[in-house]
């Protein structure tokens, strides 16, 4: 690639542009047609630029898992669906506890894209996520981890979470909390309601995560420590943060695109692959979570990419592992919000580039002149089939698989480099 | 006679017509079970396999028998050594099944949801035995046909109660809808650790003192209350369960004349219900056996010769 280039025709906060990249640098924002006519120029006939997002919650499998997912195709599928930065849950096998393991991930990914996209694990909180004692924090920290969690296996014992709490805080890290109670949602397959009571299928209550949420703002409160709350999925849950941030509580929270789209009813022919956890909820949980975004009672959104092998999901119901694979698709199911005047392009980029670089002092530019490249060129128009082959992710357990999508990334640069490209058929 | 489904999985997509059709053909039925020679031709040349990868007495050796006195060949696999057990998935199970070319499977599985993940997998019929705390067709159909006996085919006007754990019950969701279909008023009457949530919006009225629920009611069938129920911590112990959930004579009295008592079994005679009602007249416990095996040569042949 040349070292200057002009993207031209796409569209930067509703207005048309052509954007002259030299030597990876925004050098010129302009209207189009009024830059240098003697570079490469390639037009890309009014899609958007975005900028690089960020997905907080992805679990690679790697070590360990490799049939469900390894971080080659993981990333392969983060930069093909817009991140650049890709935080990768602890609950690999060996766990995330030790710096080895954070060490062998880092290098993996560095081994495979030099430039980007850019892991960033996340230490486990306890040894072995077994909710007993607390991991090396500094060690791991140190290693190059970015944020702690006990992942999908919540910390029970109430005491050791505010003792995990306060000495990550010390070493600098962020507890992200999936929030739920565990004697609550016990051998649950789905959300708790009429529909669970229909199938015969153990239901997990919503009160299972409000619990949680509520434990979490409490002990963020008294402890004047911030606690970050992952995939919210129901109403009772928003409303406790909003009450928590009213108050001036240190305390934000994540949902997914699935929470925002799809309601339990997804599950109604024992779909498994709409199976995931926390469970999709009621239509009012939906309409609630959306809200909360567009109102920033929640911060951001993750895809909780949780890739598994075809044969594990096609299985009866409740013996499906939990999950669902999200970096492909994660766009351009948030395209169906925005096209559903739910969701503006304001709040997809505020919730998946500016709040996240916020809540984990990342450097984010942004893209303006002068800045680095660091942005997407997304086709919101370009329709493309869900099918085991146009998923890069080795996980195909989307409830959007077969189906018709709108929207798709056609190029990537991170740091200045074109990193990704849309083949054409 | 007309018979257009594939598979039986629950009851939903019955027609009040084709439950009918059961029971008209189930009467038939049970007059070869009468006869000195009980078996006729009917499916000479059929196979049916029997894949109950959760222990059975009643229904498998109800389905094995229907399917005998029709002449089919029928084929069992059971809980201890099938290969599920031996850590296959049952969808390789069942694909291997369906590679000896049966004609009809016929599955209990622990797991809600088996009978229909099967039906995806194959191409052959498959009846629903019994699926999780899902649905119980047969058993449903059995306890219809019983009653029809009984009430002469009048369902509309009168009312069953269902009573025990409805929570954890394929056979209470399977008789609801049934007896929704036939215009029989149901109720049910357990602890609420027993029901599931949302029962409010359940076609049911729903009671919590037995005395009451045992009002004026046609019928009543009695569920098995799982032991296990207790270390869940559902209940405190089975003898407050059996004081107060219970079906003893003082119930009956309050019951409608001429009412009838019903349990799919196995019983727990002293728990769930009395002995003494276990024997007693207006018990068709023995009946519902008798029934099953009827109503299970009906389906076979709906499903076999029919479509």
């Amino acid at each position: 690639m040349n070292s200057e280039l002009i993207i031209s025709n796409v569209y930067l906060d509703n207005e048309l542009v052509d954007i002259y990249l030299s030597k990876g640098r925004i050098k010129e924002i302009s209207a189009p047609g009024t830059l240098r006519e003697d570079l490469e120029k390639v037009s890309y006939n009014g899609a958007l630029l975005l900028p690089s997002l960020v997905d907080c919650h992805v679990h690679l499998r790697d070590p360990g898992q490799e049939y469900k997912e390894d971080i080659y195709t993981g990333l392969k599928a983060a930069v093909g669906g817009g991140f650049s930065h890709v935080f990768a849950m602890a609950n690999t096998s060996p766990v995330n506890d030790n710096e080895s393991i954070t060490t062998y991930m880092l290098d993996k990914a560095r081994k495979f894209f030099p430039k980007g996209p850019n892991l960033y694990p996340i230490a486990a909180l306890t040894k072995g996520l077994e909710g007993k004692e607390l991991s090396p924090l500094h060690e791991l920290k140190q290693a190059g981890c970015i944020a702690v969690s006990n992942d999908g296996i919540p910390v029970k014992d109430n005491e050791l979470f505010r003792r995990a709490m306060e000495y990550a805080h010390d070493a600098g890290l962020l507890v992200l909390d999936h929030c739920e109670d565990p004697y609550l949602a016990k051998d649950s397959a789905m959300n708790e309601g009429k529909l669970s009571a229909r199938l015969g299928l153990k239901g997990q209550p919503t009160v299972a995560e409000a619990l949680q949420v509520s434990r979490d703002i409490l002990l963020a409160s008294y402890l004047n420590i911030p606690i970050h709350l992952c995939h919210i999925s129901c109403e009772q849950s928003v409303e406790l943060i909003y009450w928590a941030k009213k108050k001036g509580v240190p305390v934000t929270a994540e949902t997914c695109p699935h929470y925002l789209l799809w309601d339990e009813l997804l599950v109604a022919q024992y779909n498994t692959l709409a199976k995931v956890n926390p469970p999709l909820r009621t239509r009012s949980d939906i309409l609630a979570i959306r809200q909360a975004v567009r109102e920033g009672i929640i911060d951001i959104i993750v895809t909780d990419h949780a890739p598994h092998a075809d044969f594990e999901k096609d299985v009866p119901f409740a013996l499906a592992p939990n999950g669902i694979s999200g970096l492909d698709t994660a766009l351009s199911l948030l395209w169906e919000l925005v096209v559903m005047d739910e969701l503006s392009v304001k709040d997809i980029v505020r919730c998946l580039h500016d709040k996240p670089g916020e809540i984990f002092s990342l450097n984010m530019s942004g893209i303006c002149k002068g800045g680095v490249a660091n942005f997407v060129v997304f086709d919101p128009n370009l329709s493309w089939e869900v099918t085991p082959n146009t998923l890069m992710s080795k996980g195909k357990n989307t409830p959007c698989l077969g189906k018709t999508l709108k929207g798709k990334v056609l190029s990537h640069f991170i740091d200045g480099n074109l990193v990704y490209k849309l083949e054409e058929d | 006679m007309k018979w257009s489904h594939k598979h039986l999985l629950d009851i939903e997509p019955l027609t009040r017509e084709d439950i009918f059709l059961i029971f008209e053909l189930a009467q038939r039925f049970e007059e070869v079970n009468l006869r000195p020679i009980k078996k006729v031709p009917t499916l000479k040349g059929k196979t049916v396999i029997l894949y109950f990868s959760e222990p059975s007495t009643r229904t498998k050796t109800s389905f094995d028998i229907a399917a005998k006195r029709l002449s089919a060949d029928v084929f069992s696999l059971a809980t201890k050594g099938s290969s599920e057990e031996k850590g296959e998935s049952l969808k390789d199970t069942v694909l291997t099944l369906e590679a000896m070319n049966p004609d009809l499977i016929v599955i209990r599985h622990r797991q809600s949801g088996a009978a229909r993940f099967v039906s995806t997998k194959i191409k052959c019929n498959v009846i629903n035995a019994g699926d999780g705390w899902h649905a119980h067709p047969t058993q449903a159909l059995l306890d219809g046909y019983t009653l029809s006996k009984e009430w002469n085919n009048e369902f509309q006007g009168k009312t069953l109660l269902i009573l025990g754990d409805i929570a954890h019950s394929r056979v209470a969701r399977s008789d609801i809808e049934l007896f929704n279909k036939l215009g029989t008023r149901v109720r049910l009457c357990a602890p609420k650790t027993l029901l599931p949530r949302h029962v409010e919006s359940w076609p049911v009225e729903v009671y919590s003192d037995l005395e009451r629920a045992c009002d004026g009611v046609d019928a009543i069938q009695c569920l098995r209350l799982q032991l296990e129920r207790q270390e869940a911590g559902l209940l405190p112990s089975l003898r407050e369960y059996s004081r107060e959930f219970g079906l003893c004579k003082r119930h009956l009295i309050l019951a409608n004349r001429g009412v009838k008592i019903m349990h799919p079994g196995p019983m727990n005679r002293g728990i769930e219900i009395s002995s003494e009602i276990a024997d007693s007249r207006e018990s068709l416990i023995l009946d519902q056996v008798n029934a099953g095996v009827a109503v299970r040569m009906a389906l076979l042949h709906l499903f076999l010769t029919v479509n």
